[in-house]
């Protein structure tokens, strides 16, 4: 027998989907809330189904942690019906094997039908590891998550849409035999639900699979990190420079338009791999996902990989002086222009703007 | 002795990857295949280390006889075994058939010549997900380090290491038992010039070849391949357009009224008072 949840023996009517909800010392990772919103609208998806079929559907969050207790409540707000806590000492910092294993436990016991993780690095190090440990599929990097009819299957899937091949081609994974289907996705991919404070719900408490000295690993000490600080993926506005600055001080006139604007300075690979500024401003594939306000490229030519990170962004304004750059393609306004024009009269103009406001 | 084991696996360079502007499809033709980045810079470590302290290093892979290319250049980089996992069974697999292939060949590995560390790459620049690593160390039991960028200590008398892992916020300093499974960052180790005697031996080198009943693992049919793959690839399309906004040519209008009609435009859209506000 091949172990794993097999659908047909576990098909119960009560159909659960799951979020882990991530924190790290009392910090809850916002993608948790996000993924919330996500399992919210799946759920919707298969409202009708359950109905005809008389089974219940449900959104649940699964929290690891010590004393962590009052994230419990915040979860309800951002939509979950209910949270297995798992509250012990050994959880106080994130270590793989504790937290795999107590959430297999619970997966196991509770029998989820989609299990979400955010694809962070703590999620990473997790998910794949909770995917083994229940024999079932995982599909990394999600970018758009739906519950469809597959023929051959009475209930509704999960159609994971993930970018192969640098973001050229997207696959449609499906998990048909095993349980639960899970998925991961990056933060930012999905808008922030909102929070209903009145929301409440129940809190069902289980043990933790393992004790400390089974935990496997020990951390001796934590060292932050340099650009620890700069925090792109959540910022309202990026203005965001390419290998079109020309040198690393081009970055400086990007950075002033940035503080103007009360935002932060985003950067594509090229000057990330040149030195030009540090790997946590690179937005795109292999750097962060970002949804601002406002997204500001300049002197970026819109390469897939670079787009992938910054198009569901609120508004976008392109400036490079190349009218073919694909950038416009995703830009809701572009200025074919010279930045070292450019930049300076935006400059200029916004402060205008202010002092305006400010009169007012 | 020490002994160490690197998984590698070959993917295509998608740093050469070429859309086809007509087609829109992607031109697979002349992209050359290469040793997945990071795990170059796995095999790296792995080989600095048994340098230290006078072990061995074992290279896997799984994948088709093609593949051979990549072991012999783990060879010229210092490895000292290579053996290819290949066989029609095994070929389909998603991250839990893999998962379980290598898992199989490690026991195999192990029992011959105990192994101390296990080196894996941060990820496969194929797919980018990260997966495999974990559901090894999974299926060993073993403690895994993710995000590994420094190995600062092995201690084989007291059965330990100690390694600087990197996460978003903060390195950690973290200790474990040996085995350990890592999965590595870039930072771990520069990937070296091949040395004058390991280029000639790879030239003549011959990885071993195991399959599905070849070799000393042993493998369930049921975990290997497309049917031991609880994913299935469902339906592949392209990327929906998007819907491209207005473009101002600042040499015709003049740049300042290019800037000015644009930040109208973001005005209007709601935005900038919204983003003002918060600023002033
Ligand atoms: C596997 C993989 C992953 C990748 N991941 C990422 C990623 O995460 N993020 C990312 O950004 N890239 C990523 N890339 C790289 C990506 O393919 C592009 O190479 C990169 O985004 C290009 O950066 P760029 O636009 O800054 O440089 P270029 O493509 O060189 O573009 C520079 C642009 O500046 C314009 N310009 C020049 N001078 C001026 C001026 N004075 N005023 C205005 N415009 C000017 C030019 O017209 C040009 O369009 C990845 C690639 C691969 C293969
Ligand atoms: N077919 C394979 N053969 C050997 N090692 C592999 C294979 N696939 C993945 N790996 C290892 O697992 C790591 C992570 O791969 P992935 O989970 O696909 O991103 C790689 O860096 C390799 O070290």
């Amino acid at each position: 027998m091949v172990p794993g949840m097999n659908i047909e023996s576990n098909e119960t009517n009560v159909r659960r989907f799951w979020v882990f909800i991530e924190q790290e010392g009392g910090e809850v990772h916002p993608v948790s809330w996000e993924l919330l919103g996500v399992a919210r609208a799946l759920v919707a998806q298969v409202q009708s189904e359950a109905e005809e079929n008389g089974e219940e559907v449900v959104v649940e969050g699964v929290l690891l942690g010590d004393d962590v207790e009052h994230i419990a409540k915040l979860a309800f707000q951002y939509g979950a019906d209910r949270v297995y806590l798992v509250d012990d000492p050994v959880f106080k910092n994130y270590r793989n094997c504790p937290y795999y294993k107590s959430i297999a436990q619970v997966a196991e016991k509770y029998q989820p039908e989609v299990f979400l993780i955010g694809a962070t690095t703590l999620g990473r190090d997790l998910a794949g590891a909770v995917a083994t440990a229940l024999h079932t599929g995982l599909t990394a990097d999600c970018t758009g998550l739906e519950m469809g009819e597959v023929k051959g299957s009475r209930r509704r899937l999960l159609l994971a849409t993930r970018p192969a091949f640098g973001g050229n081609i997207l696959a449609t994974i499906i998990c048909r035999k095993y349980r639960p289907q899970m998925s991961s996705v990056r933060p930012r991919v999905f808008p922030m639900p909102e929070c209903n404070p009145d929301a409440a719900g129940e809190i069902i408490r289980e043990s933790p699979a393992v004790q400390e000295e089974n935990a496997l690993a020990c951390i001796l000490d934590f060292i932050r990190e340099k650009g620890a600080d700069v925090d792109i993926e959540y910022a309202d506005v990026i203005v965001a420079g390419g290998r079109g600055l020309g040198n690393p001080d081009g970055f400086a006139l990007v950075q002033e338009l940035a503080e103007e604007l009360g935002g932060v300075v985003g950067a594509s690979r090229p000057c990330v791999d040149l030195g030009w500024i540090d790997a946590a401003h690179q937005v795109g594939q292999t750097g962060k996902t970002v949804r601002p306000k406002l997204y500001i490229a300049a002197g970026i030519s819109g390469a897939l990989q670079h787009k992938v990170g910054m198009q569901n962004s609120d508004f976008i304004i392109a400036i490079n002086n190349d009218a073919n750059a694909p950038i416009f393609d995703v830009a809701d306004v572009g200025i074919v222009g010279d930045l070292f024009e450019v930049i300076p009269a935006m400059l200029t103009a916004i402060r205008g703007r202010k002092e305006a406001l400010a009169n007012e | 002795m020490f002994h160490a084991l690197v998984a590698i696996k070959q993917v295509p360079d998608t740093t050469n990857i070429r859309i086809d502007p007509d087609t829109g499809n992607l031109v697979r033709e002349g992209v050359p295949a290469i040793m997945n980045p990071y795990d170059a810079h796995a095999l790296a470590a792995a080989v600095e280390l048994k340098r230290k302290l006078n072990g061995k290093v074992t290279v896997i892979s799984m994948g088709p006889s093609s593949f051979n290319a990549t072991l012999r250049e783990a060879i010229e980089l210092g490895a000292d075994r290579g053996i290819l996992l290949s066989d029609r069974k095994f070929a389909g697999a998603d991250t839990l058939a893999t998962s379980y292939v290598l898992a199989q060949a490690i026991k195999a590995i192990h029992e011959e010549e105990p192994v101390h560390m296990l080196f894996f790459g941060k990820q496969a620049i194929d797919g980018d997900t990260a997966q495999v690593g974990p559901g090894v160390a999974v299926r060993l039991d073993l403690p895994i380090v993710t995000y590994v960028s420094s190995i600062r200590e092995v201690d084989l008398e007291r059965q330990k290491a100690v390694f600087d892992r990197r996460t978003e916020r903060w390195s950690e300093i973290i200790e474990t038992s040996l085995p350990v499974l890592l999965t590595c960052e870039k930072e771990i180790a520069p990937v070296p010039f091949a040395p004058l005697p390991d280029l000639i031996r790879s030239l003549r080198y011959e990885p071993e070849f195991w399959s599905k009943s070849d070799g000393p693992a042993t493998f369930d049919d049921a975990y290997v391949g497309s049917k031991g793959s609880p994913t299935i690839v469902y339906k592949m399309g392209t990327p929906p357009l998007p819907e491209a906004g207005e473009k101002i040519n600042s040499r015709e209008v003049g740049v300042d009224a290019a800037v000015k009609s644009a930040l109208q435009q973001v005005e209007a859209a709601g935005v900038l008072a919204e983003i003002l506000g918060g600023a002033v």
